[in-house]
């Protein structure tokens, strides 16, 4: 039968039980509080109200993060002014990977993808945490970039800043995103 | 009277090859956001014939890639 139409209440209840996952993304992308909370609340109450519109077709959470992905996209938009700053970054992170040089430091290990799932899961929350911990402009870039799926041309355009910049703001999330992954994930075990 | 040194197949590659791994990498990170010319391709694989370290750097790259697209497919579509 129908889940939709047996039991709207049941679907009001999953709504609301994909709250933490939601204001999980809105602050991944967001970096602050009280916008994450604006767009969870927002995206909420728009599923709420829409629900009759959601069909069964696709997951029910595959529907709200679209949901989300729009209203942190007007949250971006509404706080474009204090997001429009590009990092003046340190460049500590390159200095720790290169030599004067130009060569590595160290060589680079030889990565794998975990293939079992309960790994993968817990892959995935190290992930997450990595991306947490990118440094707030670096991390809103990035996660613009690997969540929202913007090019480049598009980041530049919400965030007012120019391509060389963005550019620039990726390459180094994504060395800070490979040293802790390294560090986190990949390094042996010593325990 | 002698061809151009610096057009002698050995010569190029020598020209391109003195860029750094700090350069080389750069342009395998640079790739996972913009197209790359011509040179910089060249530049790539000229590098990564005579280098072991920015092959493996590459390789990481392409692990975060797929790493990061298994998870936005995790989050979006549910997933704890």
């Amino acid at each position: 039968m129908n889940q939709a139409m047996h039991a709207p209440n049941e679907l009001l209840r999953q709504i609301e039980a994909t709250r933490p996952t939601l204001m999980r993304l809105a602050l991944l992308q967001l970096r602050n509080p009280t916008w994450a909370e604006d767009a969870v609340s927002e995206t909420l109450l728009a599923a709420v109200e829409g629900v009759s519109r959601f069909a069964n077709q696709s997951k029910l959470q595959t529907w709200v993060v679209g949901i989300l992905k729009n209203k942190v996209l007007d949250q971006l938009r509404l706080h474009q002014r204090e997001c429009a700053y590009a990092t003046s970054d340190d460049e500590n992170i390159e200095q720790s990977i290169y030599a004067p040089d130009g060569h590595f430091r160290e060589m680079p290990a030889d990565w794998g993808l975990p293939d079992q799932a309960v790994q993968q899961s817990q892959f995935m929350k190290v992930l997450e945490a990595c991306m947490d911990a990118l440094p707030g402009q670096l991390g809103r870039v990035f996660l613009m970039r690997e969540w929202l799926e913007f090019d480049t041309a598009e980041i530049c355009q919400e965030l007012g800043l120019s391509s060389t910049n963005v550019w620039q703001m990726l390459s180094r999330a994504r060395l800070r995103l490979r040293q802790c992954l390294q560090t986190h994930w990949f390094s042996p075990r010593t325990s | 009277m002698p061809a151009d040194p610096l057009v002698q197949p050995e010569n190029i590659m020598k020209r391109f090859s003195v860029r750094s791994c700090r350069d080389i990498s750069a342009l395998v990170l640079a790739r996972e956001d913009r197209d790359l010319s011509w040179p910089e391709r060249l530049a790539i694989r000229a590098h990564f014939v005579m280098c072991k370290a920015c092959p493996r750097f590459e390789q990481q790259v392409r692990t975060m890639r797929g790493a990061l697209d298994l998870w936005r497919g995790y989050r979006d579509d549910g997933g704890d």
